[in-house]
Parts: structure tokens; C-alpha cells; sequence
């Protein structure tokens, strides 16, 4: 089920990098990213308890992952 | 915490103070067997965490041994006020020349203790207080402060005992009012304290209430009086809806969501924070409005942990709205509460903006989690509207003050 809240997108030119993927299930405090055998997926049912830390957006080049505020659009 | 009437006799007998002979009896035989001990007349006391045991039944007197069998087997089925027995008090009955009320307890408005002292024991103080006021006392002391037995003495005094009985009080007075400090106690009763036809002064009945929190402190005490640490010791067993409160809160450990207490009113509460929760509850009481749950959330619990509550308060029968309201939050999260709650309306199939009457936590992430009440509707405030002016709020949604 899609968050609510929060969407979180990670670029298709990153998706399948399995360090990045690593690292992106490592910073996140509530294990919104889960990383499998292709890459990064995302896990829909935590979306909604982003803490909007943005410590995935630090640790992924500049762009490639976005957190989505839904309630502002 | 309360503790049976036997526990907290045992309590007393650790200070001394004057008790008649008796035991428990966990069977028919053993009440006899105390009653032959004790000798002579006795009164068998059903052993429960509730009063009213006398109006129910459950206190019966025998002249002996022989009859206490089956007295036993009358007294031990009857629940009095939903509380079951868990045994017998057997005791002497002793004739009694006059009956007094101590109570030791806390007064929350002056944040100290206050010994209830009355000369006219064994009924309802309240009813005394109010039809012979010069008969009770009310004398409050100093926690931190030593105490001495002067104290004691003038509370006694007060209500006209002088002599050899106010002499004989004193010392038992005092010691309930060190019990209740040494032990964390929110109530150290004595009622009545006897004086019997011989001359001697006895506890007759007795009454503990231990801080829930101070459980930790008093381990020793608790082994020793046999009481389970798996032991809540609640006036009442909890409901279905208690329970189910418990769980939201057991399932995830981020963060407080319980302490869920069951009312049957129709506004449903979300509320803590910081003493919030009591604060808010009896605003909403003040305003007239009725509460169907009392409840405490805080330390930042995550979406789920506010969703599953808020679904849990909604399925309640009778809940209309509910107001999620806190003290201003510091380490809890505004938006996350939010979004927890509104989640909980929609997933319960309600619009958040008919179902929450008002939203009121104040604090850190509050423009973030505004946002998310302002795209769905919900009236909020911030902290220049009051603890007490939200809850009027809320009750007002609900139509104003219920009878
Ligand atoms: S912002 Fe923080 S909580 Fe949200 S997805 Fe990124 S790392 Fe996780």
C-alpha cells in the first residue's frame, strides 16, 4: 500500500546499485529501504513513518532519491 | 496498587500496629482452623480489592469454629462490585466501645500529604465531613520535612479526643503517616481504628493503596506480602477495549500510546504529554462533555502506533468524535501524530474532518503537521488557545454540556 503522507522515489540510474542500496536500508531509522538481490525496493508500508531526516538524500548522489511530501501537493 | 485487607494488615504488623488475632484461610478447613486458634467469636471477611463487602454479604460472624465451614463456602462465591474473592480473613470479633477514621492520603491541589483524622469511624466520612464537620479533621504535612508525632497529636485533638485516648492514638496516627510516606503510598487508612470495651485501641480494618510507579522501590515488600509482580491490582479487571489498548501500545515500542481507561461517554480522547492527559480529561469533564476513554500517548509514537489507537477509540460503541489534544510537545512529533490520526480516521471509514472535533499539540514539527490537518480539514490550534479553552472546543462540537 502507497504512504499517504510520504512518497519516496530513487532514480532508475541508481535503483539497481547494490552499494547504494545497502547503504540507503542502513540510514534510514524507520526501514523504508529494503536491499535485494536488483537493487533498492522500496518498503510501501513504512512509508508514512518518514521522519523526513533526509539522511537518504545525503547518502545518495545529488537527486537520485527524493522524499515526497503528498500532503502539500 | 491496592493491596487485600490482609496484605495490608500484614503491612501494619511490620510497624506495629495493634491488630486482633486472625489469619487467611484459603479453604473451609483453614477457616476453622483460625477460629479455633483465635477462640471465642469471630467475623470471616471476604478478601477483596473493593468496598461494599458488608452491603454484599460477604462479611459474616460465627461464635466458633463450627460454623465457619460453612460460612466459608457462603462468603468466597460472592463478587462484590465485580471483584471476586481471593480468600477469607478470619479475626476475633472484639466488642467495641468506639469507633475512629484515619486515612493518610495525597492532596493533588497542595501537592502534599493530608491526614484525615474523625472521632465517628466505621461510616461514610464523606457524610460525617458533611453533617458533623467539628468531627474531622484535615491536617496536611510535609513530605520532605521530618515528621513528628506533635502532628499526629494536634489532628487527633482536633476533633475533641483528649486524655489517655489521644495519647493512645497518637502513636498509631503517627505510624500510618510514616507507613505512607516510607512506602509511596496514595492512601494508608485505618477505618475503623477501634477502641474496644477492655481499654485497647485495634485496627479493625484496614486499607492500602501503593503508587503503581514505586513498585520498583518496594520489591522486598511485595515478595514478602506474595504479591505477583504480573499483579495489576486495579480496582476493576480491565474491559475488552483495556485490553486491546494494551496491545497497541506492547506492539510497538516506539514511543506511549496507552494507559487506556474505559468511560462511556461519546468524545474520544487522544491526549497526553507532560501531565496533559489528567489535565485534559478533567477539562473536558469541566466543560460538561462526557469522555468515553481516558488515555496517555507520548515519547514520540510512530504513525502506527497513533493510527491503531485512534482506530481503537473509534470502533468504541458511542463514540461520536474524538479530540486529540496534548500539552506542548517537545520530543514527540506533531506531523507524526497527525498523520497517525488522520490515517486512523480514514482507515476506520471516517473523514477526519467530521470525526476529530479539534486538534490541539502544540510543538516541535507543528507547521509540518498543520499542513497535513489543513489539507484534510481538521480544526487545530496552536498553544495561544488554552489546554482548557480546546477542550471546550471539543465539548462544544459535541453539542455542549451533557447532563
Ligand atoms: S527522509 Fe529519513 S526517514 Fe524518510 S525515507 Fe529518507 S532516511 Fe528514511
Amino acid at each position: 500500500m502507497p504512504g499517504l503522507f510520504i512518497d519516496v522515489k530513487v532514480a532508475d540510474a541508481v535503483a539497481k546499485d547494490p552499494e547504494l542500496a545497502k547503504k540507503l536500508e542502513e540510514v534510514c531509522p524507520v526501514s523504508i529501504f529494503r536491499a535485494n538481490d536488483s537493487g533498492v525496493e522500496i518498503v510501501e508500508e513504512n512509508l508514512d513513518e518518514c521522519v523526513l531526516c533526509d539522511l537518504c538524500i545525503q547518502a545518495a548522489p545529488d537527486g537520485q532519491v527524493q522524499v515526497v511530501k503528498l500532503y502539500e501537493s | 496498587m491496592r493491596f487485600y485487607e490482609y496484605e495490608s494488615k500484614a503491612l501494619f504488623a511490620r510497624h506495629r500496629l495493634p491488630l486482633g488475632k486472625g489469619g487467611v484461610a484459603r479453604s473451609r478447613e483453614e477457616a476453622a482452623s483460625v477460629a479455633r486458634e483465635i477462640g471465642g467469636p469471630v467475623v470471616l471477611k471476604s478478601q477483596v480489592l473493593s468496598g461494599g463487602r458488608m452491603k454484599a454479604g460477604a462479611v459474616k460472624f460465627a461464635d466458633g469454629p463450627d460454623e465457619c465451614p460453612a460460612l466459608f463456602d457462603q462468603i468466597l462465591p460472592i463478587e462484590v462490585n465485580g471483584q471476586k474473592a481471593r480468600s477469607v480473613l478470619v479475626e476475633e470479633k472484639s466488642p467495641v466501645a468506639q469507633e475512629y477514621f484515619v486515612s493518610v492520603t495525597w492532596d493533588g491541589r497542595r501537592k502534599l500529604p493530608v491526614l484525615l483524622f474523625s472521632d465517628m469511624g466505621g461510616i461514610d466520612i464523606e457524610e460525617v465531613a458533611e453533617k458533623h464537620p467539628e468531627h474531622v479533621s484535615k491536617t496536611h504535612f510535609s513530605s520532605i520535612l521530618p515528621i513528628t508525632p506533635r502532628i499526629a497529636k494536634e489532628a487527633i485533638a482536633a476533633t475533641g479526643v483528649s486524655g489517655g485516648h489521644l495519647n493512645k492514638l497518637t502513636p498509631i496516627v503517627f505510624e500510618l503517616m510514616k507507613i505512607f510516606l516510607e512506602y509511596d503510598l496514595t492512601l494508608a487508612e485505618v477505618n475503623p481504628l477501634a477502641r474496644l470495651e477492655d481499654g485497647r485501641f485495634i485496627v479493625l480494618d484496614g486499607h492500602v493503596d501503593m503508587e503503581a510507579e514505586a513498585r520498583g522501590r518496594h520489591k522486598a515488600l511485595l515478595a514478602e506480602l506474595g504479591v505477583g509482580e504480573d499483579e495489576t491490582r486495579q480496582a476493576r479487571e480491565p474491559t475488552a477495549f483495556e485490553i486491546a489498548g494494551r496491545k497497541v501500545n506492547e506492539v510497538d515500542h516506539r514511543g506511549v500510546a496507552g494507559n487506556v481507561v474505559e468511560f462511556d461517554g461519546n468524545l474520544g480522547l487522544v491526549i497526553g504529554a507532560g501531565g496533559g492527559s489528567l489535565t485534559l480529561f478533567d477539562a473536558v469533564r469541566k466543560h460538561g462533555g462526557k469522555p468515553a476513554n481516558y488515555c496517555e500517548i507520548g515519547g514520540n509514537p510512530s504513525v502506527t502506533k497513533a493510527c491503531e489507537l485512534t482506530k481503537l477509540i473509534l470502533s468504541k460503541p458511542g463514540v461520536e468524535k474524538i479530540a486529540v489534544m496534548m500539552n506542548v510537545v517537545s520530543n514527540t512529533r506533531v506531523d507524526i501524530v497527525a498523520r497517525g490520526v488522520v490515517k486512523g480516521c480514514l482507515e476506520s471509514g471516517k473523514d477526519p474532518k467530521d470525526v476529530i472535533a479539534i486538534f490541539r499539540i502544540p510543538g516541535s514539527w507543528e507547521d509540518e503537521g498543520f499542513k497535513i490537518l489543513e489539507k484534510y480539514g481538521v480544526e487545530y490550534c496552536d498553544r495561544s488557545i488554552s489546554m482548557y479553552e480546546a477542550a471546550g472546543k471539543a465539548v462544544a462540537k459535541m453539542g455542549g454540556a451533557t447532563s
